[in-house]
């Protein structure tokens, strides 16, 4: 249905693309799509390395009482698990699919400024690297990606070996990736602003794009409270500034305040793209245009708005005055509103669609329920006593792997399943995404339903094994098993992507139906991205396009319906 | 709206916050910890209102050059950046040898809560001052050289880092040098 918009001869897959054929064009690179690639392919890597050190743990917990690993290696694993899953893996994959596809979506030729573009990757990737290579001081940072005062003070970040750079590395780090993605922030606001075609109102845009500039403003003000909390412990270790020093009146809860004001805008900053993704899929899957777009987008900004005032939820345990308790406690409850709003919305748009089980409508049915599972055990946690009760142990853990794993991640493949053609040219194989879809699902709600109630039989995270307790020794031994089925699901994802990218099916310009301005180029799309751009008359340009050409003459196609839902 | 402004406003709401959480910080510690009295007493209120009216007035004297470089009028647009960059130079220099007395009397970012809040504070504005000279001086140098026609957007945007600087130094003024425990 596209022969008329795309005129150039179009390359059977991007390794066939000229201007992307050199490494230095990779290198050089100020082009959206790139970028967006070089991103997931970081992204990826690092999150592969985060994959092998939850393999790592899981080996470590699969008896009581084992010493395979020190304390103090097994403290650094988790830290380096954490902090590589937030920073360098999940959230620069977000930030890739936003860099890739906002643009399109739009239809526009690129970010508003490709070069800084360019320098938000290159700052991540620097910045990854610097806190992976305190891996070779010996010494990376063990206090938990939450990197709690005084864990971090000079006196308490040593190893046995009197070192204690890996705080420092640290910091420095994620200084670098987190100015890469305030820049990104603020290109994807400004792209979104400034680049639409003057008939792609925001009412109009997809809701991926809408998502992507929420997530855009919460990366634009969280990110500088996470530096402001970087930079004070920086002057404590470096220059004996006395922020988190209790002995000189210092308080280390300055840095549990400014972490989580950071830290919970953060974790929607990891799901909010990931609800762009499945309200992208969803309706292209299930046939139907996306039910209530206007309200999907304004749950978007409450989310927003209520995600600034949460953050204390994080730190119930560490006593406050009751006003504060209930504010915060409310909040918490308050949050998950829009959230439900949404999961009610997705279900809305699948009821009575077509619905076609492709392996990337699959990842969003079991996002669905998963992160329904997770949203309702965080809704748990807004209960101060049962905060009391349960932080810091193992529920916790099960509460946001629900959220991340079974949340973000399981998005992030419906991604890579509906996108993969589009940036390749070639379809992901739908015979290996099956198996995978079914080994993660088996392999995660296994490992980490089951954590769910070692937390509740009172087994703290964080500790590197378990006295052989009842019970405790079989859950860990069925939360482990399970975990190796989930890596070799993982496993089997990433031999996916690069067997397709050689030997897959070659993928048309269109393959899954899609109505969203992405579609409307080819695959892959040239560095220009359109040839020509169709006109936009409703969140569907690709469906009304269709619809003109099937009745030549009709003016307001029928899906005026979706713009107004 | 301009995307240069769009994204330098956007930018400027970021530093904001970083900044919300450095005051916060010397808040908090400035009621809670009794050495804020004692080394406080250092400070040199009325000198360092002189130097925050410089800063103020740069303020101005950038709005004026950013009124002349609009309508194209070269030479009072270059004294006016020439002017701006003076004051913010001038304050700098205050905000040195205020740091020169300060450290003499031993008052030290490691001495108690009041040194680390402040330098840390003071000093990331400074930082930011600094900064703010360096892109008035590289707009100064490439009008020089290119003549009338620089882009506008240019201008406006660097206007609106350098007002957002002196906006937070209007914040820190009264926190920091209004509110002392004597």
């Amino acid at each position: 249905m596209n022969s008329e918009i795309n005129t150039s001869k179009k390359p059977a897959s991007i390794l066939g693309v000229r201007e992307y054929k050199s490494l230095l064009s990779w290198l050089s690179s100020v082009d959206h799509k790139q970028l967006g690639i070089m991103y997931i392919t970081t992204s990826l890597m690092f999150f592969l390395a985060g994959v092998s050190m939850a393999m790592v743990m899981r080996t470590q917990l699969i008896k009581p009482n084992h010493h395979w690993l020190s304390p103090e290696t097994y403290n650094q694993v988790f830290t380096m698990h954490g902090t590589t899953m937030v920073f360098l893996a999940i959230m620069p994959m977000l930030t890739g699919f936003m860099v890739y596809f906002t643009p399109l979506m739009i239809g526009a030729r690129d970010v508003s400024f490709p070069r800084m573009n360019a320098l938000s990757y290159w700052l991540y990737l620097m910045g990854g690297i610097l806190i992976y290579f305190s891996f070779f001081t010996g010494d990376t940072l063990h206090a938990g990606w939450s990197a709690y005062a005084p864990l971090t003070s000079v006196n308490y970040s040593m190893n046995k070996y009197l070192v204690g750079t890996g705080v420092d590395y640290w910091i420095v780090g994620l200084l670098l990736t987190g100015a890469g993605t305030i820049m990104a922030a603020i290109n994807i606001l400004v792209t979104v602003a400034d680049l639409r075609p003057p008939d792609m109102k925001l009412t109009r845009i997809p809701l991926f794009v809408w998502m992507s500039s929420i997530n855009a403003v919460l990366m634009l003000l969280a990110l500088p409270a996470l530096n402001a909390a970087l930079v004070m412990l920086f002057m404590d270790r470096h220059l004996n500034a006395l922020f988190f020093n209790p002995a000189a009146g210092g308080n280390p809860l300055l840095w549990e305040h400014s972490f989580w004001f950071f830290g919970h805008p953060e974790v929607y900053i990891l799901i909010l793209p990931g609800f762009g993704i499945v309200s992208e899929v969803i309706p292209v899957f299930s046939r139907k245009p996306i039910f209530g777009y206007a309200f999907m987008a304004a749950a978007t900004v409450a989310i927003g708005f209520l995600s600034f005032g949460v953050w204390a939820h994080h730190m119930f345990a560490t006593g406050m005055n009751f006003t504060v308790y209930y504010v915060f406690a409310l909040s918490t409850v308050l949050i998950a509103v829009p959230t439900g709003i949404k999961i009610f919305n997705w279900i809305a748009t699948m009821w009575g669609g077509s619905i076609s089980f492709d392996t990337a409508m699959l990842f969003c049915i079991a996002f669905i329920i998963q992160f329904t599972i997770g949203g309702l055990s965080g809704v748990v946690f807004a209960t101060v006593p049962v905060d009391w009760a349960l932080t810091h142990s193992y529920f916790v853990v099960a509460h946001f792997h629900y959220t991340l794993l079974g949340g973000t991640l399981f998005t992030v493949m419906a991604g890579f399943y509906y996108w993969y053609p589009k940036i390749t040219g070639r379809m992901l194989s739908e015979k290996l995404g099956k198996i995978q879809f079914w080994l993660m699902v088996f392999g995660f709600n296994g490992t980490f339903f089951i954590l769910h109630f070692a937390g509740l039989a009172g087994m703290p995270r964080r500790v590197f094994t378990y006295p052989d307790l009842p019970h405790l020794a079989t859950i860990n031994l069925i939360s482990s098993l399970f975990a190796y089925v989930l890596g070799l699901g993982i496993l089997i994802f990433f031999a996916n992507l690069v067997i397709s990218l050689f030997k897959g099916k070659p993928a048309e310009d269109n393959p899954w139906g899609g109505w969203t301005l992405e579609w409307a180029t080819s695959s892959p799309p040239p560095p220009h991205n359109f040839d020509r751009i169709p006109p936009v008359r409703s969140i569907r340009p690709l469906w009304d396009l269709e619809q003109s050409e099937k009745q030549p003459g009709a003016v307001a196609p029928p899906s005026q319906k979706g713009e107004s839902a | 709206m301009n995307k240069i402004r769009l994204a330098m406003l956007l930018f400027v709401a970021s530093e904001a916050v970083f900044f919300i959480l450095l005051i916060v910080a010397y808040v908090v510690y400035h009621a809670t910890s009794p050495s804020a009295a004692d080394a406080s007493r250092y400070l040199d209120v009325p000198r360092t209102a002189v130097f925050t009216a410089c800063l103020i007035s740069s303020s101005f004297t950038m709005w004026l050059a950013g009124i002349h470089f609009r309508t194209g009028r070269r030479r009072p647009a270059l004294a006016w950046l020439l002017a701006t960059m003076a004051l913010g130079t001038v304050f700098l220099a205050g905000q040195g040898s205020e740091y020169i007395f300060l450290i003499s009397k031993d008052v030290i970012i490691s001495r108690d809560l009041f040194g680390t809040t402040f330098y840390t504070l003071t000093g990331f504005h400074g930082l930011h001052v600094f900064i703010g000279l360096i892109m008035l001086g590289t707009l100064f140098g490439l009008e020089l050289k290119r003549g009338v026609t620089g882009p506008p957007e240019a201008v406006e945007s660097v206007s609106i880092y350098w007002h957002f600087v002196d906006a937070v130094w209007m914040i820190i003024f009264p926190v920091v040098y209004l509110w002392v425990l004597r």
